[in-house]
């Protein structure tokens, strides 16, 4: 599992590092994206359906909104 | 229908290619519409989104308290999804200063340097097309759609001073311009190409409502905090203090957040406005000096600057005005600095002695 620290930013950068990070990731490796901005539980999910990635889990903890996601083929 | 060219392969043998158009997706309903035109044509299409800082599509303007009632998303990822296309969004925040702080084509009403943003972004979209073995590039432009990047005269400057040329397409208005090679070469059929013009809306909605769109973003002041004057005042003025025109993204940030007041040329107030805001700047605690009053409830203060003497009582002043306290004859307001805190206890400043040349 990668972790990949997304706090304080805000949306779209939340997402592309999403997005940056799971081009250097291998099918079916997963990351755990930490984010401080509610709009992310919008658009990672939307970013995830457009590119085929599963989004296996999301959480809010404590004000941080946690997202878990499967990497899938291109 | 889709669009096949032939290509050899090594061997000889016939291959056959679906061309494959970049789409520059802003998320407004024309980069929508010209994307679906490109589709309905059999090309396969993906969208770039540039990320610039001062893109109203962020969630900036969601974070006061107010705007989350009705969730805030991002209309690229939605037109991408409603096209069924990837979205590839790109960070250009450090290369974009260089197009904001010297604008070949200087600025419209505002701080907005629309033509050489659109530049811009057709000749990065140019480079990821080739990176990437895209063969053209879309964008949603329609002539005269906008006052100083939309004009007959300027769609041959984007695609000349883009690099793009002949393989920038405006699927929208393609009738009203020279073939482009996606035409010549019969990639796209020019005549299921549109001759939209103008300023007028309606032929827009007409051809979303013959593909099915209705919840496409209404466009409210553009895409853009630069088009903004309160936005381009405050950025000016951030120059100005600071001698020099330069800017991080915590500083283009911060200017679309909460009150801005400077009493002094020495420093400004960034108040909150609300619970929202209180939480967002609450972020900065340690880059900023903050003021925050504790006798009664009250905004978290943002001192942007260096203090001299009678600074804080000053500063604590105004951000007293904007306490529960305001008709307080005292209020005891915490200052704190590098982790060290002291009090300072003052008379709120009455509404009228809230200097109207103070306000950012």
């Amino acid at each position: 599992m990668i972790e990949l620290d997304a706090r304080r930013l805000m949306c779209p950068m939340p997402v592309i590092k999403t997005q940056n990070i799971i081009k250097t990731m291998a099918v079916g490796d997963c990351v755990r994206v930490t984010c401080t901005d509610p709009g992310v539980m919008q658009d990672i999910p939307a970013w995830c359906r457009i590119n085929g990635h599963t989004l296996l889990k999301t959480e809010e903890i404590d004000g941080e909104y946690i997202l878990t996601i499967e990497v899938a083929a291109e | 229908m889709y669009v096949f060219s032939k290509q050899f392969s090594e061997n000889g043998r016939y291959m056959a290619t679906q061309k494959k158009a970049v789409a520059l997706i802003s998320g407004g309903l024309d980069s929508l519409l010209a994307a679906k035109v490109m589709l309905e044509q059999g090309v396969h299409v993906e969208g770039i989104n540039f990320y610039t800082g001062f893109c109203v599509e962020g969630h900036t303007h969601a974070i006061r308290k107010k705007d989350k009632a009705k969730p805030k998303r991002n209309n690229a990822l939605w037109s991408a999804e409603t096209l069924g296309i990837k979205l590839h969004i790109i960070d250009i925040i450090e290369e974009y200063k260089q197009v904001l702080l010297n604008p070949k084509h200087g600025y419209g009403a505002n701080m907005n340097p629309c033509l050489d943003c659109k530049i811009f972004m057709v000749g990065k979209a140019k480079e990821w097309a080739i990176e990437n073995g895209f063969d053209f590039i879309i964008t949603g432009e329609v002539i005269g759609q906008r006052p100083m990047s939309q004009r007959k005269e300027t769609m041959p400057v984007i695609s000349a001073e883009s690099g793009a040329d002949d393989l920038l397409l405006r699927p929208l208005c393609a009738q009203n311009l020279p073939e482009t090679l996606p035409e010549r070469e019969g990639w796209v059929n020019r005549d299921e190409l549109y001759d939209f013009s103008g300023r007028t809306r309606k032929p827009q909605m007409a051809l979303a409502e013959k593909f099915g769109f209705v919840d496409y973003a209404q466009p409210a002041g553009g895409c853009c905090f630069l088009t903004d004057k309160a936005y381009s005042v405050k950025l000016t003025d951030l120059w100005a203090s600071r001698g020099k025109r330069d800017y991080e993204i915590d500083d283009i940030m911060l200017l679309k957040v909460g009150r801005h007041f400077r009493p002094k040329p020495n420093f400004k107030l960034i108040v909150a406005r609300e619970e929202g805001e209180n939480n967002f700047l609450q972020g900065y605690k340690k880059q900023f000096i903050t003021l925050r009053t504790m006798s009664h409830k009250g905004p978290l203060t943002l001192f942007d600057g260096t203090a001299n003497e009678g600074d804080f009582e000053l500063a604590a002043r105004i951000v007293a005005r904007f306490s529960q306290g305001r008709d307080a004859e005292v209020v005891d307001v915490e200052v704190t600095e590098n982790g060290v805190s002291h009090n300072v206890s003052v008379k709120p400043f009455a509404a009228d002695e809230i200097q109207e040349a103070w306000r950012v």
